[in-house]
């Protein structure tokens, strides 16, 4: 039987890195280069984060990389990673979610990272018993913090979002990546964001038919700003790759026009799609019907930032609308000994990610080391960040959604799928009694205080009560970060109390 | 002949393994997540809501939005696309919280 209680055991890492994607499994293996023991904790079974999500080693993939642009950084980056566990300087604890993190009073180490399994132990309990043993939470102390936590989807709802066989896009791509499955045979792709390409390229080559890319946003604010492109050829040589995937299977990409329902009673069976002015305005008289067995959606991502928020890290509204951290040239975020990397610091993509994890882990080596400054090597990677960055940006201005996506809105559609809250109980709450801000609404209508603690329905909300599609994403407070058994809470003693 | 993910990336499952879902025996390969192995099978809603009874299936495919919530092995409100199919599991849809037997 399970009984560790929640105590910190052991001496403490000089870094804890909190997610295993890109950025924390480049911080985590640049840091053991630089001398420093890390603790990489993260929720999946298996490094490489969203982005490198791979199956797992019993469905035999050959070929894993023909899902994947720029798979050899990511085995590099593997390899390194095993090198560096094998020396006991990388401990990495895959399968395991961190739901607070506390600043120690006493010297042992000035975080300790509380930690529960993302699944628990498998077991065949009879139903009706309740005495399934729970993984046992593990704690991890440590002098630095990296968090590199990543992002979730942003979803924008609209009529019979709820049915399934209407998936996320970036669901569509984690299941194909790692499942090795399809949503359905065929498959439009809709929302806005450069994830809906990737999306269309994985499903297409996967086998499903995929008719068309919905691309709620308009490609030419890239050309009207053509600096931050010129300056990034990848990128650009990154679009014209997905074009011409997309072209050779048959997958038509229509700009300014947007899903305004989603048709079926079990299951879609099809959609009803309209062009869009600039403003996500739908055009009436432009509907049309598409029929199709999965509908992948998207609007974008929204950085995952509760172990930050909680921590007291400051934030700002990237230019997509979507909270993310404040952070200096070296990454350290506003609380003293936290740093960050990747789409925490704002959406930026992979290579972003890669550049900023090794940048933060050498900024927290130089701290580590006593030295006020990174080191002169960090100053290339600066150079590649800053630039990227403003790639990033770019981009993240042209998909925010625009003022008027509400007006696809029906009175019934739902808003919060966890506790099934429609708009026209969102919008009394707004219009009847005056709810002015997210929190609000939530308490009075429940939207938002349901499993995923509005992580789905937060983005819609915010522009509900602010009577804006193109509000900004609230930075939510969340205690707790993840779902934690009570078990687990039962036993855990806070620090600094007797 | 028809393309497919596991064609994609040339899959060699090591075992073929099987679940139990509500009465039909359903193939699964090693290390799929349960929602994985019921796309495979072509469903794709396996719970119904506690308020309104609607069908609802795998969302998000990342354990952000609890959606995809199923019984397995007696054990309700478990994420199924994170939870790996372990050969023999059973596997149930669920209608609301799961929590039926709880209800007097």
């Amino acid at each position: 039987m399970p009984t560790s209680p929640a105590e910190p055991s052991g001496a403490p890492y000089d870094l804890a890195v909190v997610g295993a994607g890109p950025a924390g499994l480049a911080a985590a293996v640049t840091a053991a280069d630089a001398g420093l023991t890390v603790a990489l904790v993260d929720a999946e079974p298996r490094p490489g984060g969203q982005y490198y999500r791979h199956p797992a080693p019993g469905l035999g993939a050959r070929r894993p990389e023909a899902l994947h642009h720029g798979w050899p950084a990511f085995t590099t980056l593997e390899t390194r990673l095993r090198q560096h566990k094998q020396v006991g300087r990388v401990r990495h604890l895959p399968g395991r979610q961190v739901w607070t993190i506390q600043q120690s009073c006493d010297h042992a180490g000035r975080w300790t990272l509380l930690t529960t399994a993302t699944v628990p132990p498998h077991d065949r309990a009879a139903p009706g018993d309740q005495n399934t043993g729970e993984a046992p939470g593990e704690s991890v102390p440590a002098h630095h913090l990296l968090l590199a936590t990543g992002t979730y989807e942003r979803q924008l709802p609209f009529p019979g979002w709820t049915l399934p066989g209407v998936v996320g896009a970036g669901g569509a791509q984690a299941m194909i990546k790692s499942g090795l499955v399809l949503p359905g045979r065929r498959v439009i792709v809709a929302g806005s964001g450069p994830l809906l390409l990737a999306a269309a390229a994985s499903l297409s080559a996967a086998g499903a038919r995929v008719p068309y890319v919905l691309e709620a946003s308009s490609y030419l604010p890239y050309a009207r700003r053509p600096g931050p492109l010129l300056r990034n050829l990848g990128k650009l040589a990154e679009g014209a790759r997905h074009a011409a995937a997309l072209a050779r299977r048959r997958v038509g990409l229509r700009t300014r026009t947007a899903v305004v329902q989603a048709h079926g009673t079990d299951r879609v069976t099809g959609v009803t799609v309209a062009r869009l002015d600039g403003d996500w305005r739908p055009l009436p008289g432009t509907e049309q019907h598409l029929s199709c067995d999965a509908l992948a959606v998207g609007h974008g991502l929204v950085p995952q930032l509760e172990l930050a928020v909680e921590l007291g890290c400051a934030t700002r509204t990237a230019p997509d609308g979507t909270p993310a951290l404040v952070v200096d040239s070296f990454l350290r975020t506003s609380v003293e000994g936290v740093w960050a990397a990747g789409e925490t610091n704002g959406v930026g993509g992979a290579q972003l990610a890669l550049c900023e994890g090794e940048l933060a882990a050498h900024a927290v080596a130089a701290a580590a080391h006593g030295e006020t400054t990174a080191a002169r090597t960090a100053a290339a990677l600066r150079t590649r960040a800053t630039r990227l960055r403003a790639f990033a940006d770019l981009m993240a201005r042209v998909h925010r959604p625009g003022p008027a996506w509400p007006q696809w809105l029906r009175g019934d559609t739902e808003i919060c799928r966890c506790e099934e809250i429609d708009a026209s109980s969102v919008r009394e709450a707004v219009d009847t009694f005056g709810a002015g801000d997210t929190r609000t609404a939530k308490l009075l209508t429940r939207a938002g205080m349901g499993w995923c603690q509005g992580r789905m329905c937060g983005p819609a909300v915010s522009c509900l009560v602010s009577g804006d599609g193109s509000a900004p994403v609230s930075a939510d407070r969340r205690p707790l970060s993840r779902p934690v058994p009570l078990v687990q809470l039962a036993r855990h003693r806070p620090q600094g109390r007797p | 002949m028809s393309r497919t993910p596991a064609g994609l990336v040339r899959a060699e499952p090591h075992s073929a393994i099987s679940i139990d879902y509500d009465g039909r025996k359903l193939p699964a390969l090693p290390g799929q997540s349960i929602a994985a192995a019921l796309w495979a099978a072509g469903i794709v809603s396996w719970r119904t809501t506690r308020r309104g009874g609607r069908p609802r299936g795998a969302f998000c495919g990342m354990g952000v939005c609890f959606d995809c919530l199923i019984t397995v092995n007696g054990r309700p409100n478990q994420r199924a696309c994170l939870v790996p199919a372990h050969d023999g599991d059973t596997v149930t849809p669920q209608e609301g919280d799961g929590r039926a037997d709880l209800a007097c």
